[in-house]
C-alpha cells in the first residue's frame, strides 16, 4: 500500500506517495529522477548503490525508503559544490579511477564517506574500507590511487 | 517483494500492540540487512513491517557493575567504534570489525543480527564466549536468555511471538584472561567465515588453565560451544601438547553444513586447526601482570 515518505535529497525536500516496499535506490532513481546511483547486486554486497543516509554510507538497494522516512540523503549528484567537483570526483578523473564507470558513483560515495571520517587513511585503511565496493573491470589500483590522491588534495585544500 | 504496510511505532508499548494485533503477519525490522533481503527473495512475506528506528532508548551502550549493556538497535559499527566497548570488551570491538563491510555495519544492528539466527555470523561466538545474554521484552514482561541457549536451530531462536530483543548484556572477560576471535576467510574479506572461533582463556598462578571458553561459528546449524574441548583443558598446564589435544576434541562438537565455502569434512578439519590457533593466541594475549584486564 502507498505511504507518505519525506526525504531531503541533496538539500531538496521531497514528499512522496510510494508503496512501502519501494527500495531507496528505486525511489531515488525513478520517483525522484536522480539516476547517478546505480543498482548492481541488489543484495547489499557490491556497493554500486551506496548513498549517504544522515551522513552514513548505506546500501540503498536493501534500504526501504519508508524505513528512512525523514532522513537526509546524499547521492553522487549532491557532492559537487558551487559547480566545482568534489575533490574525490576530481581525483578519480585525474588518476584513472574508473573504466566502464558503473561502479564509480558508489566508489566515489564510499571514498567520500571514508575521508569524512578519516581524512588521512593509510593504504591498508583505504583497502579495508573500499573492499566493499566491487569493480568488475578490476580497476582497483586506479581506485586506490584516486582515494589516496583525494585525501592529499583535501588536506592541501584545507591548509590553504 | 509482496506489498505490506510499514509501521513507525515510537514506543515499545506501541510495538507490542502491533505485534499483538498482527501476530504472525508482522515482522520487526531493525537495520534490515537480513530481513529486507529475505523479503526480496520471498522467504518471508509479512504484511506488516514494524520498524524500530523511532523507538527511543534502544541504541545506547552503557557500562554497568557487571559488564556492558548494549542496546539492541546499536549498529555494528557503533559497537566497533564505541570507546566503552574498545576499553572494556576489546574482543567484541575486534569481532564486530570483522563483519562484512563498513556499509553493512552502518546498517546492521546487534539485536537484528542475533534474532536472524544465522549460524555464520561473527558476533555470536564472541558473545557466547564472554557469557552474554539477550534481554527479551514483551507485553507480559522481560526475560533474560543466555545467548548460549538462545539459538535453537538454523535461523531459529528462542524469541517467542510478541517478544522483542531490546538489549544484550555482556560480562567483562575475567581479569587475567586473554581472548581472540579468528575468522577463516579463504575467499573474500567481506565473506562469512568458512569457520570461525572465539576463545577466552584464563590461567592460574602456576600456569595451568583456570578457565576456557571455545565457541565456533559456521560449524553447524547454530553457534557451537565446544564444552568437551574446554573440559579437557581446564585445570591442565597450558602446554602445546594439551592445547593440541583439547583442540582436536572440537571435531566431536561441530557438525558443519556442506556449502560453497567447503565440505563438512573440510570445515571440521579447519575447525580443529582454527580452535588450536585461537587457544594459542588467546593464551598469548593473557597480560603478564596477573591483575591486568583482558586484551585482544
Amino acid at each position: 500500500m502507498n505511504q507518505k515518505v519525506r526525504l531531503k535529497v541533496n538539500g531538496t525536500d521531497h514528499e512522496l506517495d510510494i508503496p512501502a516496499r519501494r527500495m531507496l535506490v528505486d525511489c531515488i532513481r525513478y520517483d525522484i529522477g536522480l539516476t547517478g546511483t546505480k543498482e548492481g547486486c541488489s543484495v547489499g554486497v557490491c556497493g554500486a548503490c551506496a548513498v549517504l543516509v544522515d551522513g552514513e554510507m548505506f546500501a540503498s538497494c536493501i534500504t526501504l525508503a519508508a524505513a528512512v522516512d525523514g532522513s537526509e540523503i546524499t547521492t553522487i549528484e549532491g557532492i559537487a559544490e558551487n559547480g566545482n567537483l568534489h575533490p574525490v570526483q576530481q581525483a578519480f578523473i585525474d588518476n584513472g579511477g574508473f573504466q566502464c564507470g558503473i561502479c564509480t558513483p558508489g566508489q566515489v560515495i564510499a571514498a567520500k564517506s571514508l575521508l569524512d571520517e578519516n581524512p588521512s587513511p593509510t593504504e591498508d585503511e583505504i583497502k579495508e574500507w573500499m573492499m566493499g565496493n566491487l569493480c568488475r573491470c578490476t580497476g582497483y589500483y586506479g581506485i586506490l590511487n584516486s582515494v589516496a590522491a583525494a585525501a592529499r588534495d583535501m588536506k592541501d585544500g584545507a591548509g590553504r | 517483494m509482496i506489498d505490506f504496510e510499514y509501521h513507525h511505532p515510537t514506543s515499545l508499548d506501541e510495538v507490542f500492540g502491533l505485534l499483538d494485533q498482527h501476530g504472525e503477519d508482522a515482522r520487526v525490522l531493525a537495520g534490515g540487512t537480513a530481513l529486507v533481503i529475505q523479503m526480496k527473495q520471498r522467504l518471508l512475506q509479512p504484511s506488516h513491517v514494524v520498524g524500530l528506528r523511532r523507538v527511543s532508548g534502544l541504541n545506547t551502550i552503557e557500562s554497568t557493575a557487571d559488564g556492558v549493556r548494549i542496546g539492541a538497535l546499536c549498529t555494528q559499527r557503533q559497537i566497533e567504534n564505541s570507546p566503552v566497548i574498545r576499553d572494556e570488551l576489546p574482543l567484541l570491538a575486534a569481532t564486530f570489525r570483522k563483519v562484512a563491510t563498513p556499509r553493512i555495519r552502518n546498517m546492521a544492528t546487534v539485536g537484528g543480527g542475533l534474532v536472524n539466527g544465522d549460524p555464520n555470523q561473527d558476533p555470536p561466538p564472541s558473545l557466547i564466549a564472554l557469557g552474554a545474554s539477550a534481554v527479551l521484552n514483551s507485553k507480559s514482561g522481560d526475560r533474560v536468555v543466555p545467548l548460549e541457549d538462545f539459538f535453537i536451530d538454523y535461523y531459529e531462536t528462542d524469541v517467542q511471538q510478541g517478544e522483542v530483543l531490546t538489549s544484550v548484556l555482556v560480562p567483562r572477560a575475567p581479569a587475567g584472561s586473554g581472548s581472540v576471535y579468528l575468522k577463516f576467510l579463504p575467499r573474500t574479506a567481506d565473506d562469512y567465515g568458512t569457520v570461525s572461533v572465539a576463545a577466552v582463556v584464563s590461567k592460574e598462578q602456576d600456569g595451568s588453565c583456570k578457565d576456557v571458553r571455545i565457541v565456533l561459528g559456521s560449524a553447524g546449524v547454530t553457534p557451537i560451544r565446544a564444552t568437551g574441548a574446554e573440559d579437557a583443558l581446564r585445570g591442565k598446564p597450558l602446554t602445546d601438547e594439551n592445547i593440541r589435544a583439547a583442540a582436536s576434541l572440537v571435531k566431536d562438537a561441530v557438525d558443519p553444513l556442506d556449502d560453497f565455502r567447503g565440505s563438512a569434512e573440510y570445515k571440521t578439519d579447519m575447525a580443529v586447526v582454527f580452535a588450536r590457533r585461537a587457544l594459542e593466541q588467546a593464551m598469548a594475549a593473557i597480560p603478564s601482570n596477573p591483575s591486568g584486564s583482558a586484551r585482544v
